[in-house]
């Protein structure tokens, strides 16, 4: 198999490590060799946050190289245009949380908000899935598990089994909130059923 | 067993199953985790220190003492750590004894990138030089061996992309080593002139010694691929690298210093083009070119910022993989908490005119706008003394304009000694102490004025007035940053005093577990769009709150990321700020 290059986005405060610790978690439950690397340290509360995973049988560097993340999974929509250059310009595709949260640079009038971020995103990745993933934590019963509903969309295009998934997220996640995260974890991967 | 570990876990990991008794540290990204893990294991006595000279210094005592060791900081702390580091290398060793140094290539949080490899060097002491988890695992305990067999203390030298990136390590069990007899051997311990001369003979046999093992040991190992390219490296170079170029011919060095040249010759003879591909300075290439070799290096692998694999395909190749534009997109750099106690002293700093000589830490960040209140940062400590340099510079009329703003663990780390020196020499600044309670940045590590040890034990607890006093300085206030009227006319007072002055602006940290906890409880605030006069006031805005955006022309505040504080009601001359109370009806 081919490393999978996973790309994990968003802002500080939003759970993206977790997020990415759980995906390599699966992998390395699924048999794979994985590396996940990101920079913390600084005060990243509400600071642009990005995680890279990367699985396979032998994984070198932990970094993504521009042109070759199969997926870029966001949970914020600006998020998702910031790291566009690392998406495979032939088979890359994003996975956005349909979320807006104006940096704090935006308001002294340093810069905007752009609104057509969706347009740019399906100019350069081959499939664009902007997803409400509030909605459907809110279905699964609880408001924080919206990273789970992405992480259930991810899974659809990954060579990991819903059981394994499963395992980790109960291994993983608080215990008071296992239930919660299974459901949206299915509540994620069945959008793409069809 | 197999575990998912960070650099920094695996070095924990690695350092408490090699026997390690004795951990000392001052937190510093991209290192903390070193010591927050080693804390975790009941068999290590692990301490964080005020600063890494102290850090050191207590990990040397406890190799001496017979106690393998480590010390751990992030690569500016070795620099504080300088003097032991340098004499710690005459003296030598009893137990085992691993310097731990997390550079920072590319300065994702830190204010130069220098390659401490280098510092070993000058100090004469070896270097070890893991590219994952699982050898930063295994090099912590091979690094005690190493350490015990040349009576040498040894680098340990990790990068970000190490310290951060979590792999798979294979771990193993605790080795006992148990506590070595102390002897005393005043011919080792006491560097005066006349047994220091007798050491440094000791020590330049000892690197004859040492690179004669780096020719050999399996730390340093050949991978034969195809022999048209053939490729010394070491750290995450060798991850990259391997990743551009699989098929090519890699020396890896593990032991970076001594450098084994031996080997390298023998490696070279066999290879047609020779590439030397390393992050930030020019170490092996240096070697490997003062033995005569002729070798691409940084030529074309950038000396400056962290490598990537894109550099490292540009550099071996030329060419980079096709790829998508990038997007121009508005920044979205870190910032201050809502919440934050620092928010008010630079509001109030702002608005005073002040030059502020800042220092490191969260509040680093005073400086971006809209607050904008700061002039210089620069090191640990330097906010205060700096101070004092500026107003032997400019005189009295200035230093009534001019504070140091310093964090509490900053303070005690290196900012108490420039107190000191302000009093003692007849300075008039004011030092403004932001006692949040924590070693906030690096991700709330407790310090000497927490009353906790790493441990989570409680301990005595220093009370930053009465040392104010001790040291001579005879005014001391105190404030909550979060009262604006009352924190802009007490800095005011302060700074016009002509006598040296101490505010300690005392307020947690609003992300401490109890202080969030408290905030959680507390109703959110909200703005009525009718009352505010939007583009005419902005008022609430220039405290920086990041929980407040600007939205049609008016300001709303984000209740998902407020906390319910009162800063920006303060500001809002027309009253438009009010609680956001939920209607029970």
């Amino acid at each position: 198999m081919k490393t999978k290059n996973i790309i994990i986005s968003g802002v500080g405060g939003q759970g993206i490590i977790l997020a990415s610790e759980l995906l390599s978690l699966a992998a390395m439950r699924a048999g794979f060799d994985v590396k996940k690397s990101e920079v913390h340290g600084m005060s990243q509360r509400g600071g642009s946050v990005v995680s890279n995973v990367r699985f396979g049988e032998k994984v070198y560097s932990p970094l993504i190289e521009e042109g070759t993340a199969d997926v870029i999974l966001s949970f914020e929509k600006l998020e998702t245009l910031r790291w566009i250059h690392f998406l495979n310009p032939s088979s890359g595709v994003c996975i956005v949380n349909d979320l807006e949260i104006i940096p704090v640079q935006v308001s002294p009038g340093k810069g905007e908000y752009p609104g057509d971020i969706m347009e740019r995103l399906e100019k350069k990745a081959s499939k664009v899935y902007l997803i409400d993933g509030v909605k459907y934590a809110l279905q699964a019963g609880n408001p924080r598990t919206a990273n789970t509903v992405l992480l259930g969309a991810l899974s659809n295009f990954l060579p990991i089994e819903p059981e394994i998934w499963e395992e980790t997220i109960k291994n993983r996640v608080p215990p008071k909130t296992i239930e919660a995260n299974l459901k949206a974890f299915w509540l994620g991967r069945d959008l793409f059923k069809d | 067993m197999k575990m998912l570990l960070s650099g920094n876990e695996a070095v924990a990991r690695g350092a408490w199953e090699g026997g390690a008794i004795v951990s000392a540290a001052y937190p510093g990204t991209p290192s903390t985790e070193i010591l927050e893990n080693l804390a975790k294991y009941e068999e290590v006595r692990a301490e964080w220190s005020p600063n890494e000279k102290v850090a050191f210094e207590v990990a040397l005592g406890a190799a001496i003492g017979g106690a393998r060791a480590t010390v751990s900081m992030k690569h500016v702390g070795l620099n504080v750590a300088a003097d032991p580091l340098m004499s710690s290398a005459y003296s030598g060793i009893n137990a085992g004894f691993l310097i731990i140094s997390a550079d920072d290539p590319g300065m994702h949080s830190s204010q130069n990138e220098q390659d401490n490899r280098i510092l070993a060097k000058f100090a004469k002491i070896p270097v070890l030089e893991p590219s994952d988890s699982q050898e930063a695992h295994d090099f912590a305990k091979i690094g005690f061996w190493i350490s015990e067999e040349f009576d040498t203390p040894i680098l340990l030298r990790l990068t970000t992309r190490i310290s951060h990136t979590k792999c798979i390590v294979e771990v193993g069990e605790r080795e006992e080593k148990g506590v070595k007899p102390y002897n005393k051997d005043i011919y080792k311990y006491i560097l005066v002139p006349a047994h220091a001369r007798k050491r440094h003979i000791v020590v330049e046999e000892r690197l004859e010694r040492l690179r004669e093992f780096a020719e050999k040991t399996e730390l340093n190992r050949i991978e034969w691929g195809n022999r048209d390219i053939g490729i010394v490296t070491s750290g995450i170079a060798y991850q990259y690298a391997k990743e551009i170029m699989p098929e090519a011919s890699f020396l890896k060095l593990g032991f970076s210093w001594p450098t084994p040249i031996d080997l390298i010759k023998k490696f070279s003879s066999q290879v047609k083009k020779l590439y030397v591909v390393e992050e930030l300075e020019p170490f092996i290439e240096d070697a490997l070119r003062a033995a005569g070799l002729e070798v691409t290096g940084k030529e074309v692998v950038p000396r400056i910022n962290e490598l990537t694999p894109r550099r490292v395909r540009v550099a071996l190749t030329g060419k980079e993989l096709p790829h998508p534009e990038p997007e121009e997109v508005v920044s979205r750099p870190p910032v201050l908490c809502p919440g934050c106690p620092h928010m008010g002293i630079y509001w109030a700093l702002r608005r005073l005119r002040a030059t502020v000589m800042g220092d490191i830490g969260c509040y680093t960040l005073g400086f971006q706008e809209p607050l904008s209140a700061m002039d210089t940062c620069l090191e640990m400590g330097f906010s205060v003394s700096g101070a004092h340099g500026l107003e032997k510079a400019q005189g009295r009329k200035f230093a009534k304009k001019l504070v140091a703003t310093i964090g509490d663990s900053t303070f005690l780390h290196s900012g108490v000694t420039g107190l000191m020196d302000v009093v003692y020499n007849k300075g008039t600044s004011t030092v403004i102490i932001l006692d949040n309670r924590t070693t906030a940045m690096t991700g709330h590590q407790d310090h000497p004025a927490t009353g906790k040890t790493a441990k989570g034990e409680p301990t005595k607890e220093i009370d930053f007035k009465k040392l104010a006093h001790a040291i001579g300085v005879e005014k001391v206030f105190e404030i909550d940053p979060h009262d604006l009227k009352m924190t802009r006319k007490v800095l005011k007072e302060a700074m016009e005093l002509d006598e040296p002055t101490v505010v300690i602006a005392k307020r947690p940290c609003v992300l401490l577990k109890e202080e969030w906890k408290k905030l959680q409880a507390r109703p959110k605030k909200k703005i009525i769009p009718e009352k505010c006069k939007g583009e005419t006031c902005r008022n609430c805005l220039t405290i920086g709150c990041s929980a407040i955006y600007w939205k049609d022309g008016k300001a709303w505040i984000n209740p998902l990321l407020c906390v319910g504080c009162d800063l920006c009601q303060q500001l809002c001359p027309f009253g438009a700020i009010v609680e956001d109370v939920k209607d029970e009806n």
